[in-house]
Formats: C-alpha cells, sequence, structure tokens
C-alpha cells in the first residue's frame, strides 16, 4: 500500500520535473529563437544599411541610363561630338537645348508617326479587349455545342509562335490587297488567344450566383455581360488593356512587314528610319526616344498595380 | 467587392420577387420543357454571337494561316513567279545544309546566357525588395522602368552607350583607368565580333533584371509559411542554410516557370534589338533565329524557306513545352 502510494508520488514528481525540464527548455529554446530574430540592434541596423546601400546602387545603375538619355536628349549637338568634356559635363549639359524637341517634329514627319502609332494602338487595343472580353464571357459562362473543341484549338494555337503565321497572314493580306493600309496594321493585332484565355480563367472565378439571379429575372445575356461580367472584371480588363497597349506600341516587326509609305509608319518603324536617315543627330535622336516611351512611361505611371497583378496572374496560372 | 454586390442584388431580388410574386406563374410540365428548349436555343444563339468576332478573326489570321505556313514550308515561292512550286522536303534538307542556319542557332543560344544571369539578379533583388525596407514601392518601380520602356527607343538609347567615340560606357571606363593610373580603351562594343554578343547580354540583363521575374519572384517569396523559417531557426541554421534549406525549395515552381517561359521567349527573341543596333552584324554574330526568318521571308522573298524555319522553331518551342508539362511536378518541390 505504502508502496504504492510512494510510486503515486513518484511519478507525480518526475511528471512535474519532466513538465519543469520541457517548460525551461522551452524557454530557452524561445529565448535562442528571440536571440536570433533580433540579433543585436547595432548589427541589424548596420545590416540595413548596407542591404538598402546596395539597393540604391543597383536602382541608380538602372536609371543611369535613363538619366543619360535626357541629358543628351538637351545637349548641344556640338557640345556631344566634343573631344574633352570633364565627366559631369556628360551627365548634365553647360546648356539645355529645349530647341531639339521642337526640331525633331519638323525633321521627320514625326507628328504622322505620333499619330498612327496612337490611331494603331488604340484600335488593336479597343478591339483585341472588346472580342476577347466576349469570346471569354462564352467560353467561360455559356454552353453551346463544340464548346471545348474550339478553346482547346485556342489553347493548341497559343504554343505556335508568332513566326509561324507571320509568313501566311502577310501573303493572304497582299491576297486581299491591303499591303500598305491600316487594316494590314490593325486587324492581324485584335485577335488574340491569350486575352480570350486570360479574360476566361479570370470570368470563371467571378461569383455565379450573381448571373443566375439576373437570369431569374429575365435579363438577357447581354445585359448581363454588360452590368455584371464586364464592371465586376474591371481589374483583369485593365490588365490586358495595359499590356495590348504596350506590346502595340512597342511593336516594330509588324509594322516594318506591312506598310511601306512613310505616311503609314508607327513610331518604331519611324524612328529606325530616323535613325537610318539622321543617324549622327544623337541629341534629335535621344529626343525622340524621349517622346516615344513618355506615354508608356505615364501609363506605367498610373497603372503600376496592373502590371504588378498582372504579372502575377500570368505566372500563377502558367 | 463582389461579395457586396452579390448580397446587394439578392435583396433587389427577393424584393421584387415579394412584389411581382403572382408574375412566377405555375406553368404545365409539357410548357416548361419547350421553355427549356428555346432557352437552349437561345443561349446557343447568344454564345455564337459573342463568340463569332473573335472566332472568325481567329480562323482567319490564326488557325488557316497555321495550316498555310505548314504546307509552305513544302513548297517554293518568291511571290513574283508564277505560283509556288511544290519541292517536297527540298526546304528543310537544304536547312540542314545551311551553315547560316547552325550560326544564327548558336547565336540565339549565346544571347540566352542572359537569362540565368538575371535570373540570378531578380532572385537576389527579390530577396532584399522581401525585406520591409522604407522605400520599396520605389525601389520596385525604378527596377521595372526597363522592362516596361523597352523598344525601338531603349535600344536607340544603347546603341549611342556603346558607341565607341561618345558613348558614355567607354567613357566612363576610360575614366575609371584614370582614377587607376591606367590607360584603359573600351573596346568597339557593337562592331566588334567579338564584343557585340556581351553588349547584347548586358543590355538585357538591365531590361530584364527588375522586371516580371522579380515580380514573379516577390511574389513566391512571400508565399513561404513563416514558421518552416521559425523551425529552421530553432534547429540553428544560419541565413545561407535557411535560403538553400527553405526558400529555394519553396520557390522551385516558381523558378522553374521562370526558366522555361524564358527559355521559350529566348528562342523566339532578338530581332528588335538587332535590327535597330547592328542590323545583325558584324558579320553575321547578332543574327538570331526570328532575324534569319525575317531576312528569309521579307527581304529575299524565299516564303518556302523561312516558313520551314518557322517550323523548326516551333518544334524546338514545343519539345521545351513538353519537357515542362512531363516534369513539372518531379524536379519542382510542391507542398
Amino acid at each position: 500500500m505504502g508502496n504504492h502510494i510512494d510510486s503515486l508520488i513518484q511519478e507525480e514528481m518526475r511528471q512535474e520535473i519532466a513538465s519543469a525540464v520541457s517548460r525551461s527548455r522551452r524557454k530557452k529554446v524561445m529565448k535562442v529563437v528571440t536571440e536570433l530574430k533580433e540579433k543585436s540592434p547595432l548589427k541589424q541596423k548596420l545590416q540595413r544599411a548596407v542591404l538598402f546601400t546596395g539597393l540604391l546602387i543597383g536602382a541608380i545603375s538602372m536609371a543611369a541610363p535613363f538619366l543619360w538619355m535626357i541629358s543628351t536628349s538637351l545637349a548641344d549637338p556640338g557640345q556631344v561630338f566634343a573631344e574633352h568634356r570633364s565627366w559631369w559635363q556628360e551627365w548634365l549639359p553647360t546648356t539645355f537645348v529645349w530647341q531639339n524637341y521642337v526640331k525633331v517634329w519638323s525633321v521627320v514627319p514625326f507628328a504622322q508617326f505620333y499619330l498612327n502609332s496612337i490611331f494603331v494602338s488604340l484600335c488593336i487595343t479597343f478591339g483585341q479587349v472588346s472580342t476577347s472580353a466576349m469570346a471569354a464571357y462564352a467560353f467561360a459562362r455559356l454552353s453551346f455545342p463544340g464548346r471545348d473543341k474550339i478553346f482547346f484549338g485556342y489553347l493548341a494555337t497559343m504554343m505556335i509562335p508568332g513566326a509561324v503565321t507571320m509568313i501566311p497572314v502577310f501573303i493572304l493580306l497582299r491576297h486581299f490587297g491591303w499591303i500598305d493600309t491600316y487594316k494590314a496594321l490593325i486587324l492581324p493585332g485584335i485577335f488574340s488567344a491569350y486575352g480570350t484565355f486570360m479574360l476566361r480563367q479570370f470570368f470563371l472565378t467571378l461569383p455565379k450566383e450573381l448571373e443566375d439571379a439576373a437570369k431569374i429575372d429575365g435579363c438577357s445575356y447581354v445585359r448581363i455581360f454588360w452590368h455584371i461580367i464586364l464592371p465586376l472584371s474591371k481589374p483583369a480588363l485593365a490588365t490586358l488593356t495595359t499590356f495590348t497597349f504596350m506590346g502595340a506600341w512597342m511593336n516594330l516587326m509588324w509594322p516594318l512587314i506591312v506598310v511601306n509609305t512613310h505616311t503609314k509608319y508607327t513610331l518604331p518603324v519611324g524612328l529606325a528610319y530616323f535613325q537610318g536617315v539622321h543617324g549622327t543627330d544623337w541629341t534629335l535622336l535621344m529626343a525622340a526616344s524621349m517622346m516615344m516611351i513618355l506615354p508608356i512611361l505615364i501609363v506605367f505611371l498610373f497603372n503600376q498595380r496592373f502590371f504588378v497583378e498582372g504579372i502575377k496572374l500570368a505566372g500563377i496560372k502558367g | 467587392m463582389a461579395v457586396l454586390l452579390v448580397q446587394n442584388y439578392d435583396a433587389v431580388r427577393v424584393q421584387r420577387w415579394l412584389s411581382t410574386a403572382p408574375q412566377f406563374p405555375k406553368r404545365g410540365h409539357k410548357v416548361n420543357m419547350k421553355n427549356g428548349l428555346r432557352d437552349k436555343t437561345k443561349e446557343m444563339i447568344a454564345a455564337y454571337g459573342f463568340l463569332m468576332p473573335n472566332l472568325l478573326g481567329f480562323l482567319l489570321f490564326t488557325s488557316i494561316p497555321v495550316i498555310a505556313s505548314l504546307w509552305l514550308s513544302f513548297v517554293k515561292w518568291d511571290l513574283l513567279s508564277d505560283g509556288p512550286q511544290f519541292a517536297g522536303l527540298a526546304n528543310f534538307v537544304e536547312l540542314l545544309k545551311d551553315p547560316f542556319f547552325g550560326k544564327y542557332c548558336w547565336n540565339t543560344l549565346c544571347l540566352m546566357a542572359a537569362i540565368p544571369i538575371s535570373m540570378a539578379g531578380s532572385l537576389l533583388l527579390a530577396i532584399a525588395l522581401n525585406q520591409k525596407l522604407k522605400g520599396t514601392v520605389i525601389f520596385r518601380a525604378v527596377y521595372f522602368l526597363p522592362t516596361i520602356c523597352s523598344g525601338v527607343a531603349i535600344f536607340m538609347l544603347w546603341r549611342l552607350i556603346y558607341n565607341p567615340n561618345f558613348g558614355i560606357l567607354n567613357s566612363m571606363i576610360a575614366q575609371f583607368g584614370d582614377m587607376l593610373g591606367l590607360r584603359l580603351v573600351g573596346p568597339n562594343w557593337l562592331t566588334d565580333e567579338a564584343w557585340a554578343k556581351p553588349a547584347f547580354i548586358i543590355m538585357s540583363v538591365w531590361q530584364s533584371i527588375g522586371g516580371y521575374n522579380m515580380i514573379l519572384y516577390l511574389a513566391a517569396l512571400q508565399g513561404v509559411p513563416r514558421d518552416l523559417y521559425d523551425a529552421a531557426e530553432v534547429d540553428g541554421a544560419n541565413s545561407w542554410q535557411k535560403f538553400w534549406n527553405v526558400t529555394w525549395p519553396q520557390i522551385s515552381p516558381t523558378t522553374f516557370f521562370i526558366a522555361t517561359m524564358s527559355l521559350i521567349g529566348g528562342f523566339q527573341a532578338g530581332f528588335d534589338q538587332a535590327y535597330v543596333m547592328t542590323g545583325g552584324g558584324p558579320n553575321g554574330s547578332t543574327t538570331t533565329i526570328i532575324y534569319y526568318i525575317f531576312n528569309n521571308a521579307f527581304e529575299w522573298y524565299r516564303m518556302g524557306y523561312a516558313a520551314a524555319i518557322s517550323w523548326v522553331l516551333f518544334l524546338i518551342i514545343f519539345s521545351i513545352t513538353v519537357v515542362k508539362w512531363r516534369f513539372f511536378g518531379k524536379i519542382v518541390h510542391y507542398t
């Protein structure tokens, strides 16, 4: 009997000790963790300072070409070629020649290139976003015979590089007699399997209850699309709009292929042509280049969020 | 926001139900069936209506051209003579013997040396930007700038930067030499066959280091569970061990995704910069596959040959895609 109580007491003590040990061990572990996490404040501060300096140096070297571009675009043409300039003169012109920016417009039909680019990019963007959104709605929400087969066709062609279709499309447009027209610049850029795919994936994530309710109320599909789907998809639409516009604005190869006359050149082709004609007017070239990236910069600054979100969307889906 | 809308809409709907309850008549079974059929037809018509503009464009500018391109690769056609002449496999046989094609494939591969460099840089940047420092948003925007502004304007800028006489790069190299008391002379970047490729690689690293890849890495880093690091800290892991044993396996899907996408992009890249900066030279050292396709089709009007090259390019890209599908689940770590 006594033995039994003894053993009970012993057991209790053992447990007590064990829990004390584990408590102290846990405490010790936590101490180690917090120590590790917080380190010494000085060391941590130093580390952050080093990191910040590194990032700053990186950022400066990333921005340096742009800064030099601005400075060159404002420099006196004679000064660019001057042999003996001190290092800071290469980064900061002694006199700012704003005239460069004016001169560009008269040396080449720059206004024409600009208008062409704006017109073509806007048409492609509007066309692509609207047709993609409509098709994506059909793929995501409506049932019709052959839906999955057609969608598989879209998916399959997304793997095919643009170089494959480029040649037959050129021959086709030539057959239509559309070479050297705005139609040739715009139409092939409008239809995109990628845009349809991206929007379809986004539409699939929207809650279905809303549309069902609208349907019961006798809403037509057009109204559902216009009043429910589109307003809910603003982020995805903005992303697609931004990327499409940028792609169209920057595109060099396609305009180069289908357009021959100067009056129909878009900015990239016009700029390349400018380089061929006024190859040594570096200050003018830089001024023209600055004006070409300006709209993109503005779009980027105001839509930065959409870039980040769009990239994540594309990345996760892939 | 979506949830809020649903709730609002439900309230409206319920209200309407209440006020218009008699307008939901109980119809007979037969009528309902007919109604259902009519609804199905209505839905189908609506669906084709929505799909039609895109589908027509897709057929006209994508699917038919794909088939036409396959056919083109078996003919010889300069657009001017009477018409395409069937040539069997002649284009592909010629391609095998074409020394330029091999050279340009090699160029494309060499220029892809920028991919691992910029990927490593992107990861480093993402880790640094993930430390919750002040000004992260501004840093991210600045690093992203070169990606945003790619295109002819930027290639023009780099052409000037690389100019041996008054480009800023050689001038900086010379100044650096002065500081050390040496006479350093920078190379003729874009006109020297040995330096043209490195020049392109430097430029594309600058362009892509802070771009899409960095943002994908940043998102991946933020998705690594915190407690894995805590556990590693308890085990006494140092920063390097934590990176190598926790971060790296956790972000491996992202790494694999970026690598395959960059490879696919890399094989199709190189036209714009070469066209603007070097015209494919010096001595063809910056001509890539896509540039060769362009030249064949639109400079020399060898449509069939160009189509054949484009199909070889497709095969390369397709095999990468297949590898991606096959191994995506095997060599990368999923939780």
